[in-house]
């Protein structure tokens, strides 16, 4: 608790440096992932980080010393030229992209590591932490790291908020953008470059690997709790943050553990929590969605075909057994039997000594079930001249999903038909 | 003699690489096999931890299972979750290799890896690296070893499997048609590229088997139209790729590694130029045909 207090009263000047930091970085990247995934060109970002590396040794070879500004030149000239080489081989060859971006990315790294090597067997003392670039070094940030990450952060920022209606249609529909007249290369120029700009800036803080989570993983989370784009970068930025500001804390309480990677593993843990848990996008929503609609679906046949026992025998309140209902449609037994008890729960059947019969609202029930599939029926028959043995399968799917105003309206165009094609009466209420 | 066996243990793990690249790029999933390369490390970190040593069987399988794993959470995300497949490729290993840098640090005294060694491999130190039995007689480099068994097998893989790996590849509907499991075949090959990145790892690191993988197939790719001759092409370049590469090592003090990864990127930028070339010229002449 003590180091707890110890880390957020911000009174050591090195947990400052590296909290906001960290902060800056994260959420910065976070912001221009956004864009970078919504295009769809997550990947992108990952070939970036790796194609810096050999613009810093490049720099470091030509310069001959550790000059943040000209290494980050450096790395920003190979970062851009990598990604114009993907562009150029995907589009000029049958290479597809993502074999460009893995070719690019694999081989612009290993000329880095190629030079790096090269540099450090050369005895220059001055090249120590150049491999900082590889692996990061968020937790010994210092105080004119933190003043040169924050104006590349600010830079970011604001070209992303002055621009954000822009880059949003860019990302979204290119062919809406350009009739609207937006230069949709500019934006897309400068994007890109945002993007390098991040890349370069963040892969001092997490490393070449794991910079593709920062730009990535924050976007990807963000997207499961909104359909607003707006909400959506926000959310990306708070995720990128938090996951700094948790990163620092954890290499504060304990000093051998990197801070990059733990970074990564904090968002990462964001992003499974909004996959599985996230309301309406969620996974666990999606399978308790489906498994409810299989319910409605086997419920509701269960219901038809009693309702079509009782027309055979012109007596709808008749008592059944299993038997007879298996006879008419193929049920799971397991499902058939869970289907009854619910239905009886729900007051549309009753049950004695395990005969089953309807209740009035059951029948109703039934009778609109077997109403939709015929009408149904009719309206693929008249309207879309399709022979009528072949429109029951898809009647038999659509009986469930339509509406009490499509069910009206397919009763008017079709002027309330009283025999569907395969003449069975089509029941009124 | 030391050079002779750094360029027969990079040759194999760039042949081994670069047949399993050929089928990763056609079938547009060169950038899960960097995936793959990259989520990898838990498990050897966890198997080197259980083991204690590098050249056991249950690091192969263990790493092995970690990669078939993350094929399969990359199709969980996107196919239960609706991510992108490009998030979630890049969510999914960015997270495991995240947990093995964490795992390396925090076991940093018993486990005889670090991170430099994750990233660009150790190839240089091939020769130092013996096998030596029971008896005491010395059988000669381990990588080497472990490098050809992982090629056989692939081999093998690849002679039974073609027909399968073949339409799966290139015609999944009619493969699935005749009786053929498009899943099962997917998740094989998967299981392969993880065993071929494991025991490349030492070798070359988990970037730069990246470059093996898909370099030398996307050359061979732009150069020839038939598959069969794609994959010897594949093998050629490979090692060519492992000769070239230490020989500008050599010549330049620099990481071997480094090196074939720049050379095989060399060779495709030839290739490239040279195919623009053709087309160019096949254009003038008369509409240029269509390739596969």
């Amino acid at each position: 608790m003590n180091s707890f207090l110890e880390f957020f009263s911000f009174a050591d000047p090195n947990i400052r440096y590296v909290v906001f930091g960290s902060i800056l970085l994260t959420g910065s990247s976070a912001i221009v992932g956004s864009f970078t995934f919504l295009k769809k060109k997550a990947l992108v970002g990952d070939a970036v980080a790796h194609a810096v590396l050999p613009g810093v040794c490049l720099s470091f070879i030509l310069y001959g010393e550790k000059n943040p500004i000209i290494l980050i030149l450096g790395a920003f000239l190979t970062g851009w030229v990598s990604l114009l080489l993907i562009d150029y081989i995907s589009a000029k060859s049958k290479i597809k992209e993502d074999t460009a971006i893995g070719l690019i990315l694999s081989v612009f790294f290993g000329i880095g590591i190629f030079m790096l090597t090269i540099i450090q067997k050369s005895g220059n003392a001055a090249q120590s932490g150049l491999d900082q670039f590889l692996f990061g070094k968020a937790a010994s940030l210092v105080g004119t790291d933190l003043i040169a990450f924050t104006i590349i952060a600010l830079i970011l920022i604001c070209t992303v908020s002055l621009l954000f209606k822009e880059f949003t249609i860019a990302a979204f529909d290119k062919e809406f953008a350009a009739t609207l007249g937006l230069p949709i290369k500019a934006i897309e120029l400068i994007l890109t470059t945002l993007t390098v700009l991040a890349v370069v800036v963040g892969i001092q803080a997490v490393g070449v690997v794991l910079m593709a989570a920062m730009l990535i993983t924050p976007a990807a989370a963000a997207r499961f709790w909104t359909e607003k784009i707006q909400t959506m970068v926000w959310l990306a930025a708070i995720f990128g943050s938090f996951s700094g500001l948790t990163g620092a804390y954890i290499s504060y309480i304990a000093p051998s553990m990197p801070t990059g990677p733990w970074i990564v593993i904090v968002v990462s843990t964001i992003a499974f929590i909004s996959f599985f848990m996230a309301p309406r996008k969620g996974i666990f929503y999606r399978v308790r969605n489906q498994k409810k609609i299989k319910r409605q679906i086997n419920d509701e046949n269960i219901l038809k075909a009693l309702y079509q026992l009782g027309e055979q025998e012109k007596s709808f309140f008749e008592k059944r057994t299993v038997e007879e209902i298996l006879q008419k449609r193929i049920f799971d037994p397991a499902k058939l039997k869970a289907g009854l008890k619910r239905l009886k729960r729900q007051g549309y059947l009753r049950n004695k000594n395990g005969h089953w019969s309807f209740t009035r609202a059951g029948r109703d029930k039934g009778q609109r079930t077997v109403k939709l599939h015929r009408l149904w029926e009719l309206y693929l028959t008249q309207y879309l001249r399709i022979a009528p043995d072949h429109v029951h399968d898809d009647a038999d799917t659509i009986e469930h999903i339509l509406t009490p105003e499509l069910e009206a309206r397919l009763e008017k165009l079709l002027d309330y038909p009283t025999v569907d094609p395969h003449s069975s009466e089509i029941p009124y209420r | 003699m030391n050079a002779l066996q750094i360029i027969i243990a990079g040759s194999l793990v760039a042949i081994s690489c670069g047949l399993l690249g050929c089928f990763l790029i056609l079938r547009k999933m060169a950038m899960v096999g960097d995936a793959i390369s990259h989520a990898v490390l838990p498990g050897i970190v966890i198997a080197f931890m259980l083991t204690g040593s590098r050249d056991s069987v249950t690091m192969l399988l263990g790493a092995g299972v970690i990669g078939v794993l993350t094929t399969f959470l990359i199709e969980f995300f996107h196919t239960k979750g609706k991510l992108q497949t490009d998030a979630s490729i890049g969510v999914t290993f960015t997270w495991l290799f995240a947990i093995g840098v964490i795992l390396i640090s925090v076991f940093a005294g018993k486990v005889d890896l670090d991170q430099e060694c994750v990233l660009y491999g150790e190839i240089a130190y091939v020769p130092l690296d013996l096998w030596i039995t029971d008896t005491g007689t010395i059988m000669g480099p381990r990588v080497i070893y472990i490098s050809a068994s992982v090629l056989v097998i692939l081999l093998l893989f690849i002679g039974f499997g073609y027909k399968e790996l073949f339409l799966t590849t290139f015609d999944p509907a009619y493969a699935s048609a005749i009786g053929i499991s498009t899943i099962t075949w997917h998740y094989l090959l998967m299981g392969a590229v993880s065993l071929t990145t494991v025991a490349s790892f030492e070798a070359v690191g988990a970037i730069l088997v990246v470059a093996l993988l898909i370099a030398p197939p996307a050359t061979a790719y732009l150069l020839v139209d038939d598959f069969k001759k794609m994959l010897i092409l594949t093998s050629v370049l490979g090692v060519i790729v492992s000769v070239c590469g230490y020989y500008l090592a050599a010549w330049l003090d620099g990481s071997i590694a480094g090196a074939m990864a720049a050379v095989s990127g060399f060779f495709f930028g030839v290739a490239f130029i040279y195919n623009r070339l053709m087309v160019k010229k096949s254009s003038k002449v008369k509409p240029s045909k269509t390739a596969i």
